[in-house]
């Protein structure tokens, strides 16, 4: 679903070169629910927009569920985003002038679709949410916790092959995190591919693999035995890096 | 997706009321004054005869010669300093050498009218006295009857033609043809009512171009008016002239015109070599003393070479339009702060698989919203203008001050290119935005 090899992120100024992401390699199957993990600076949030084609990389190689992303125009990354990725943002992002089916709305009118499918799917994914009775409501009407729910639902209306979640519980208490993660678990046992950017170990652990970044590199994988001891990233990297 | 954007235009309104207000003022207000003046300045510079004012000329034929210039020539405010009407035998000598198909001399005079009920006092009306092809060649409708005949005209029939407006005054709207009307003390008959007709601006009486008020009211035969020695409402004379009406129709003194109906550039041609013959010919008769010096100008040209639209009306237009630029910047800059900090909006949406091109889509269809709602209050203070610059025109009705479709059209279609070409900027800007910058951030 997703892979990456050897990629690389520079931001380049004038005055100052800074490495985002350096020799990153990675790959994400289809079905999996992947947790990236990494200390504030380490280049998580820039693996993951690169992962949902918001920025462009360096060098290397990504290729999102078998498509080459490398030299895509706007155009085509944005369809590719539209038709095969679901944002969940720590800060939920709903847009605040459009109610709770308005947001949802916003993806499938990107896709062109009529009417009648995108009511059908929207009432689809606010019943697998529980948010069919806020369906008028604006974010400002409801609770952090709901908004998050109403931003899955976004994220998930179009049915996207990969679901990629920026620190989703960043900004809930205990309860409302317990019940977006249960939603997330629930999202994966139906099939869904997730990758899940924390800082929670908790959270963390109840992804079925870990992924750990520093200073934009990749520097723990969840180790099979059979590699452990090798000290070498590059080749945990290869190992952990499941073909279909 | 217009419909979806319009919709989102609309909210984004809602949601900045105060934002929008002053984006709608600025337009609001740069609309009105460029279309205050523009409307006024379309209205003096119409076409009052579409269709003919290719094919009706007006000659002017020069009696005063350059030696004769004297202080009273300021009058003569022309490019080629020729006057701007003809002499009573220069008009008549036309006439009778019948040089084009239809051709009319006239005057502007006001006669007493008794009307036939006593309880009604005489008053005075604007007369028009001219020739029976004055109304076929200037398309004047009737409600009742029609124009006298050039029989009559040759017989100085007291005949008379009258408006609908001194019908509704007289006769109470009536079928009024056949009835006896008293003029000066004289009978008249009246042969037809003519309809409803205000040519803007009235190219034979440049008096009272844009005055309704003034526009005469009463027709009859020159030929009527002469013998019955009906003055002149004005003449311009170069030197003082003896008393009495015979000397009067022989001197040099300007009072009349003389409108001539000449189909095509041949006829026009044709008209033109007779004028100079003729000029030629009062030469060689020892009655001008300098080169024969003739123009013949078609409607378009006559209120042109007249500056029938002032200098400082048309200046004032372009003033006005780049007033409308100075708001339109304002708007610009407003657009932009809007757009600006909306980016996390974007951003939002460029996540979910909006393109640039969809996004800059989005910003234009609401800076069109923004120049609709900006035409709307633009034709609002283009009315309150219009108002205002009534009384600058004091006789004047509100043909100058009137807005008819086609301006209404145009502010509607000013406001709306121009605010959306203000709004590619802001727009531009906004769908460069860089999602993933916006989103870390957010």
């Amino acid at each position: 679903m997703l892979k990456m090899n050897h990629l690389s992120k520079v931001y380049r100024t004038d005055v100052l070169e800074t490495h985002a992401l350096r020799d990153f390699t990675v790959e994400v199957r289809e079905g999996e629910f992947v947790a990236v993990m990494g200390p504030s600076g380490s280049g998580k949030t820039t693996f993951l927009t690169i992962a949902g084609l918001l920025e462009e990389f360096t060098g290397g190689g990504y290729w999102l569920d078998g498509v080459d992303t490398r030299g895509l125009n706007d155009r085509h990354r944005s369809r590719l985003r539209n038709e095969k990725i679901g944002f969940v943002f720590q800060s939920f992002n709903l847009i605040p002038d459009l109610n709770v089916y308005d947001n949802i709305d916003v993806p499938l009118r990107y896709r062109g679709l009529r009417g009648a499918e995108r009511r059908r799917l929207i009432h689809e994914v606010l019943q697998r949410v529980g948010l069919s009775s806020r369906v008028r409501h604006y974010p400002s009407e409801m609770s952090g916790g709901q908004q998050q729910r109403a931003a899955i639902a976004r994220a998930l209306v179009g049915r996207p092959r990969l679901l990629l979640a920026d620190e989703p519980t960043g900004n809930l208490d205990t309860q409302m995190a317990r019940g977006v993660m249960e939603l997330l678990e629930e999202l994966h046992r139906d099939g869904a591919t997730i990758v899940m950017v924390t800082h929670d170990p908790e959270l963390a652990a109840r992804a079925q693999r870990q992924v750990r970044i520093m200073d934009g590199r990749i520097v723990e994988l969840e180790a099979e035995p059979a590699l452990v001891g090798q000290g070498n990233v590059d080749g945990l990297s290869r190992a952990f890096s499941r073909t279909a | 997706m217009f419909a979806y954007y319009f919709r989102l235009s609309l909210r984004s309104f809602r949601r900045n009321v105060i934002l929008t207000g002053l984006m709608v003022l600025a337009i609001g207000v740069g609309i009105g004054a460029s279309m205050t003046t523009l409307t006024i300045f379309r209205a003096m510079a119409a076409d009052p005869i579409p269709g003919k004012s290719g094919e009706l000329f007006t000659p002017q034929i020069d009696n005063y010669g350059p030696v004769n210039l004297g202080p009273d020539t300021q009058r003569f405010q022309t490019p080629d300093r020729l006057p701007t009407s003809l002499t009573y035998l220069d008009a008549v000598a036309l006439m009778r050498a019948h040089a084009a198909p239809r051709q009319a001399a006239m005057y502007a005079t006001n006669v007493a009218v008794t009307p036939a009920d006593p309880k009604q006092l005489p008053f005075r009306v604007p007369t028009r006295a001219t020739y029976a092809d004055f109304f076929p060649m200037f398309e004047v409708p009737f409600e009742y009857g029609a124009p006298w005949s050039a029989s009559d005209d040759q017989a100085r029939a007291p005949l008379v033609v009258i408006t609908r407006q001194l019908n509704d005054r007289l006769y109470g709207g009536v079928n009024s043809v056949g009835r006896t009307l008293t003029l000066n003390g004289d009978a008249y008959r009246i042969v037809g009512v003519a309809d409803t007709w205000h040519p803007t601006p009235r190219f034979y009486d440049l008096n009272n171009a844009f005055d309704y008020g003034g526009a005469e009211q009463l027709y009859l035969p020159f030929t009527r008016a002469i013998a019955q020695q009906i003055h002149s409402n004005g003449l311009s004379c170069l030197k003082p002239v003896g008393s009495g009406w015979q000397t009067l129709l022989g001197s040099e003194c300007i009072w009349t015109t003389v409108w001539v109906e000449l189909p095509t550039a041949a006829a026009a041609r044709a008209y033109r070599s007779f004028l100079f013959n003729y000029a030629q010919a009062q030469r060689d008769s020892g009655r001008f003393h300098w080169p024969a010096k003739v123009a013949l100008r078609n409607v378009r040209q006559w209120l042109a070479y007249r500056q029938i639209v002032p200098q400082d009306v048309s200046t004032l237009v372009l003033v006005s339009f780049a007033f409308l630029g100075v708001c339109l910047l304002n708007a610009l800059g407003l657009m932009l702060a809007k757009f600006m900090a909306r980016l996390g909006q974007v951003s939002v949406r460029r996540a979910l698989g909006a393109d640039q091109r969809a996004i800059l889509a989005q910003c234009i269809v609401e800076s069109g919203t923004l120049g609709l709602t900006g035409a709307a209050a633009g034709l609002g203070f283009t009315l309150l203008g219009l108002t205002m610059a009534r009384g600058l025109f004091a006789n004047a009705t509100s043909v100058l001050t009137r807005l008819n479709g086609g301006d209404i059209a145009i502010a509607i279609g000013v406001s709306l290119v121009t605010t959306m070409l203000a709004g590619l900027y802001p727009s531009w800007r906004a769908s460069q935005v860089q999602p993933a910058w916006q989103l870390k951030t957010q």
